[in-house]
């Protein structure tokens, strides 16, 4: 019956995708009258009993599996066990490049129907429909789940955390160990950078700002605002900026709270990765540009002018 | 070496989006077709590429489709695939979808299946998963690079703030996105020679299907964007910030 929530961790932090995912469990197991469970695979320092301040009673904890969160067999087979051993019917991930990877093996394993990109929590008068997004988010198909078990993988900042109180029981589960087939030689991180995915504000620059060199005012303004970089493709392909930067239809699909883009003309394929942003704001010097169409506020102007001009603004009212 | 690439087919990414039926059917008059970008840019022109490094390879290409997709499959081959496999049903769910394509699979006997990293269509990311997972065969998700020994494939993939390199012995399955391989277009002798290259057309195993899609819905649209004179960047901070609470 209960639903399970895999909950990832990253810098023994509960990640904050994954207490939008916890809430939308909860949230879910309110409806379904059932209980959540937060499923944690791995160790980890995170407080895991604090989960009980987003509505979870019960925490499973596989420490004991040093597996890499990159051997999507073994990590769909650890959530299997648990899902087994707490009959649970639904299994929830936040759409992270793990739950990429872990989420379909684990809908194989289980013959569980899996929508992924969920946006919202499922209809239940209509018996299992969950809305995700399609066509890159230029529009939503409601999905109906036939079997049974179901898995659904939220979009990241799709669902709003809901806070409550209490501390949740952190209960230790073993796994039977599973031998890796993946050898892992090398692992680079960026250090210090906001993740894109999880970001809820991003300040997106495109070919406008004529050269690598004019990204200094782009890192301040997003310092400021404690904000994720972004770029439009041209800029990524040129390597002006890092590829992981690259966001639209073809690069990572993003839903802020708050979207700047400078010096970006608006293409439809770019728009396809922002469009789900929640505040959309526009710079750029021709009137013409598409970009104003979809934006909720917007400057007509050069961003050369206009950005360190923001940035003072901003620096002004944090005084 | 024998590779398997999964290509679907997609509207074009400038196809305008709406829908008819109910809302229950994709408007498909006027829109123009392509192959998957993840599926042509990054697995096949991947698999070209290092068919080009050892002529002893074997690319084959496979689609769940009806036969409005041959144009694209055709033009697969026209890149550099050696032969194609259609499976003749328009069905859509991504269980059912992945069972067909490990159908074919297990019949080839592939060492490397090479998916795209997402249909910019169904947004599913899922289908290469499931194929590895129906076909109990590793799975690396995101790659950005490949390179191929003669066991084994050394693989980068895209991870939360990074990457990460990986070594896995064959058979596997690799969903493929940017950073995989350099754009290329058919030229003239591909497209001749990929009249006559084999399609097969195969009929459909029987496998389950776990979700079928009810309707489609287009989002509220914007109210209209609200301009802020140049001269004073400051008001839309306020506005940011009184208004929109986003700062
Ligand atoms: C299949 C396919 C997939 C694609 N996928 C993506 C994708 O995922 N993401 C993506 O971004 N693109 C994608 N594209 C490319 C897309 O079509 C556009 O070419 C691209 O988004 C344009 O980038 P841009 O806006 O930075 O550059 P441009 O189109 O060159 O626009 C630059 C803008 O900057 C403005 N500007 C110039 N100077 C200034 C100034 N001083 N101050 C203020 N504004 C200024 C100009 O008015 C213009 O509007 C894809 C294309 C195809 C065909
Ligand atoms: N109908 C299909 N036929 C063949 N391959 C497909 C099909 N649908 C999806 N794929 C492959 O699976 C990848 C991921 O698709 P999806 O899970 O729908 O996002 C695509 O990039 C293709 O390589």
């Amino acid at each position: 019956m209960p639903v399970i929530i895999f909950t990832e961790h990253s810098e023994d932090k509960i990640k904050k995708s994954s207490l939008e995912a916890v809430s939308y469990g909860v949230a879910l197991a309110g409806k379904l009258n059932t209980e959540a469970i937060a499923l944690v695979v791995g160790p980890t320092a995170a407080p895991l009993s604090q989960l009980g301040e987003y509505g979870i009673k019960k925490v499973v904890h596989a420490n004991d599996t040093a597996i890499i969160a990159s051997d999507t067999k073994s990590m769909a087979a650890i959530i299997s066990q648990a899902v087994d051993a707490h009959q649970a019917d639904v299994i929830i991930f936040s759409n992270t490049l793990t739950a990429k990877g872990v989420a379909p093996r684990l809908s194989v394993r289980m013959k569980a129907g899996l929508v992924t990109g969920a946006v919202a929590l499922p209809d239940l008068t209509n018996e299992f429909t969950v809305r995700k997004t399609v066509f890159s988010g230029k529009a939503f198909a409601d999905v109906t789940i036939l079997s049974p078990k179901k898995i659904i993988s939220l979009n990241q900042n799709a669902f709003e955390i809901i806070k409550s109180t209490g501390a949740a029981e952190v209960i230790p589960f073993t796994t039977a160990t599973i031998p890796s087939s993946i050898k892992i030689k090398k692992v680079n991180r960026m250090a210090g950078e906001i993740s894109l995915a999880e970001a809820d504000k991003v300040i997106s620059a495109g070919r406008g700002l004529k050269g690598p060199e004019n990204w200094g005012m782009v890192e301040e303004l997003a310092k400021l605002l404690g904000a994720a970089t972004a770029c439009s493709r041209p800029v990524a392909d040129s390597n002006w900026r890092p590829h992981h930067e690259h966001v639209g239809q073809t690069g990572l699909a993003i839903a802020p709270d708050l979207y700047i883009a400078i010096g970006i003309s608006g293409a439809i394929q770019h728009l396809a990765g922002v469009n789900r942003s929640k505040t959309i704001v526009v710079i750029n010097k021709d009137p013409e540009a598409p970009f104003f169409k979809a934006a909720d506020y917007g400057i007509i102007g050069d961003a050369f002018e206009v950005v360190p001009k923001m940035i003072e603004a901003i620096k002004q009212l944090k005084k | 070496m024998k590779i398997l690439v999964c290509i679907s087919r997609t509207p074009d990414t400038t196809a305008k989006i709406a829908f008819t039926d109910n809302n229950t059917k994709f408007a498909t008059e006027g829109v123009q077709w392509i192959i998957n970008p993840y599926d042509e840019w990054y697995a096949l022109v991947r698999a070209i590429e290092l068919k080009e490094k050892d002529a002893s390879i074997g690319i084959h290409l496979v689609t769940i489709g009806g036969a409005e997709t041959e144009p694209i499959i055709r033009k697969a081959l026209a890149l550099g695939g050696d032969e194609a496999i259609r499976v003749n049903s328009i069905e859509e769910d991504p269980y059912f979808i992945a069972s067909q394509i490990a159908f074919v699979a297990k019949e080839g006997s592939y060492d490397l299946i090479l998916t795209g990293k997402e249909t910019i269509d169904h947004n599913g990311s899922s289908i290469g998963a499931m194929v590895s997972e129906l076909l109990d065969m590793p799975f690396i998700s995101l790659a950005t690079k490949l390179n191929i020994e003669p066991t084994q494939a050394i693989v980068t993939r895209e991870i939360e703030g990074g990457e990460e390199e990986a070594e896995i012995s064959f058979p596997l399955v690799i969903s493929c996105q940017k950073g995989m391989a350099e754009a290329r277009i058919p030229n003239m002798r591909g497209i001749m020679a990929a009249r006559t290259k084999p399609l097969a057309v195969k009929e459909p195993q029987s496998a389950e299907k776990l979700t079928t899609t009810k309707a489609f819905v287009l989002p509220p649209a914007k109210s209209g964007v609200k301009l802020i004179p140049a001269e004073t960047p400051e008001l839309l901070v306020q506005l940011l910030r009184e208004e929109a609470k986003v700062i």
